[in-house]
């Protein structure tokens, strides 16, 4: 009986919301400090200039094992402090006029949208001569923007029948090394979403041994010790 | 004047309530030794309390209660503030927290019958405070700034323009605005830090002393009063102190054992402690798909959405919400059984009752859902909706209502067994 009422309590939190474009899943992981480094390039090359992160600073960018010197010279645009906000180079006003919307902060995007659906939106941009860009996605219909990342992955076509891509042209990387640059990016991103994420699992461990190791034994004692007179 | 020496006995001459006060609610109140499980749920929801006051105190030092402002102090915090992060987290998973523990602690109170005659005004006092928690939670959420908070707040807000002639200006005054704006979040942001804080404080002191005026109820309903030792206490009552603060303070390290691994591992629980669209700053122009409240409230917002408009109002379906909670006030009137416990209630109680359970925990889950979830029925044409989601909730609603509006006849006829004399161990 009591089991059954546990059961049913969690029975919500079991069910998952379903998504229309079966998306892929991330293969992203937040340990992998070359692949963040690797992601930070990529993002700062070819997304600040339209998406600020206004919510970061350059200098936290040494969480993730680059030196002040190295964000300098790599990351930082001209003019630009170590100590700034990550923000967009355009003005959002003129981008608004170009793309018919302002490119969005992306600071916490990967906690809006989830890193599988980062990771196969930027993987599934296509090809579409209907669109005012000339690129549409198959996870983001009419989305706004053109596909920043095609002269790496190159141009796909959707085949509106079968639902399968095919490739119009080659880009300058592999379809491997293209997904491993996306994995990179979706790790920064995600990392950018919240950058404490690593040093929360490594204290959580240390709060539940203190809790479950230590106090937990001792407060279990001392109720045994007070209640062996409660009959 | 001292009557005993020292700096306490100093203190004791000139204030002697103190240790009275320690006395009549720690050392010398008499609690029955038979508690279970279910009754770490008291505690702990003052334990969460307390967290929340803490956590919140320090929220408050960065936090801005600007429109312009609001959703980038939140990221501050989390970034910027030196164990910001981990403040934050806690309040967000305090939150939960404290509505689980309280539905289980109203659950033990409904297993037990605890708000049968003499427990009537307990019971009125926690209807109170859940009532005072469910506002300071709906205010509290506004704060980040997020779409869900924006179009939440936005929602419920509308609820009250509903109501027949004053609803509209009942709507304005709440939101100082003509839409949900800077006006709203700063009346909300005092509302969340003190207003309600000290209505819960205020409520929680009544809550105890009445408790503690007729004692506790325990898993077997009997009333340890009524048989007293030569000594003239309970004789299946023991202490509150020390008993029951050393079996409490474990309850705790579990329960916050408990808590640490969701916020420190799980922190967004999925979305359902925080939504992944309340990381989207507010946006008054942009209304999202599907907009869910928090699932703490989901299944009152079942119900509300359950219940067909009326003459184009939704004021029926708010009405019901608003019956559905205030309904639990009159619960000590409605059950008219001769036992206060489950353990010697008859079979028809115990089929309602998880009756109840069943369709409280699926309104949460549907009213979390959009109403499209379970697909569609076909194109009969004397449905209004073809939801098949809407129809269970409309079920589910009706036997919501019949628990508590055939507990008179079914509580009373209900076939019961022999209470025992004293408690059982």
């Amino acid at each position: 009986m009591k089991r059954a009422l546990f059961a049913l309590l969690l029975f919500p939190l079991a069910v998952w919301a379903a998504s229309s474009y079966r998306l892929d899943r991330a293969p992203h992981d937040p340990s992998d400090i070359a692949s963040l480094q690797a992601g930070a390039g990529t993002y700062v090359n070819y997304c600040l200039g339209c998406h600020g992160l206004q919510f970061m600073r350059y200098k936290s960018l040494t969480d993730i094992g680059l030196s002040e010197a190295q964000i300098k010279e790599f990351l930082l645009f001209t003019g630009d402090k170590v100590g700034d906000m990550m923000k967009a180079v355009q003005d959002p006003k003129e981008a608004k006029s170009w793309f018919g919307v302002a490119p969005p902060d992306l600071s916490v995007v990967a906690r809006s949208r989830g890193a599988d659906w980062l990771y196969t939106y930027l993987r599934t941009f296509y090809r579409d001569p209907k669109t005012p860009t000339g690129w549409n996605n198959a996870v983001f219909p009419n989305v706004a923007m053109p596909h920043a990342l095609w002269t790496l992955q190159g141009e796909l076509a959707l085949d509106p029948k079968t639902h399968k891509f095919t490739e119009l042209s080659k880009g300058s990387m592999s379809t491997t090394e293209y997904d491993r640059t996306v994995r990179d990016l979706v790790n920064f991103l995600v990392y950018v979403g919240e950058p404490a994420a690593e040093r929360r699992k490594a204290i959580g461990i240390v709060v539940l041994f203190v809790l479950l190791g230590l106090l937990f034994p001792l407060t279990y004692w001392l109720k045994k010790e007070f209640w062996k007179d409660v009959k | 004047m001292q009557s005993r020496p020292g700096l306490w006995g100093w203190f004791d001459a000139r204030m002697p309530s103190v240790a009275e006060q320690w006395r009549i609610h720690a050392a010398e109140y008499y609690a029955p030794k038979n508690f279970n499980f279910w009754y770490f749920f008291g505690s702990l929801a003052l334990l969460v309390l307390v967290i929340q006051i803490v956590s919140g105190i320090f929220l408050t030092m960065n936090y801005k209660p600007d429109a312009n402002l609001a959703f980038g102090s939140v990221e501050y915090i989390m970034r910027d503030v030196p164990g910001g992060w981990l403040i934050r987290y806690i309040h967000s998973t305090g939150a939960s927290a404290f509505f689980i523990v309280v539905y289980l602690h109203m659950f033990r109170a409904m297993l037990y019958g605890s708000y049968r005659e003499p427990r009537e005004l307990v019971w009125i006092f926690g209807v109170l405070l859940y009532l005072t928690l469910m506002g300071e939670a709906f205010f509290g959420y506004l704060l980040p700034w997020g779409q869900m908070s924006y179009w939440g707040a936005q929602v419920i807000v509308n609820l009250f323009g509903t109501i027949p002639f004053i609803g509209p200006d009942l709507a304005l005054w709440i939101r100082g605005d003509y839409v949900v704006g800077d006006a709203t979040l700063n009346r909300f942001f005092a509302l969340h830090v003190i207003a309600l804080p000290l209505v819960l404080l205020g409520l929680v002191v009544a809550h105890i002393l009445a408790l503690h005026d007729v004692g506790s109820n325990n898993p077997d309903g009997v009333e340890i009063k009524k048989l007293k030792g030569p000594d003239g206490k309970p004789l299946d009552g023991i202490p509150f102190h020390p008993y029951y603060t050393v079996k409490d303070l474990m309850g705790a390290v579990v329960f916050l054992a408990i808590f640490c691994i969701v916020m420190f591992f799980m922190p967004e629980m999925g979305g359902y402690f925080l939504e992944h669209n309340n990381f989207i700053p507010a946006d008054p122009l942009k209304t999202p798909e599907h907009i869910a409240p928090v699932w703490y409230f989901t299944p009152y917002y079942s119900i509300l959405r359950a219940v067909p408009p009326l003459f184009n109002s939704q004021f029926p379906g708010v009405l019901a919400m608003g019956v559905a909670v205030m309904i639990l006030f009159f619960l000590p009137w409605l059950d008219r059984s001769p036992v206060k416990s489950i353990r010697y209630r008859g079979r028809v109680y115990k089929a309602w009752l998880a009756a109840f359970v069943v369709v409280f925990v699926l309104l949460g889950y549907l009213g979390i859902e959009p109403t499209t979830v379970w697909g569609q029925f076909p194109d009969w044409p004397f449905l209004d909706t073809r939801d098949v989601a809407t129809w269970v909730a409309r079920l589910c609603t009706i036997v919501y209502f019949l628990f508590f509006f055939l507990m008179p006849w079914y509580t009373a006829r209900d076939r019961v067994l022999p209470v025992p004399e004293r408690v059982t161990v």
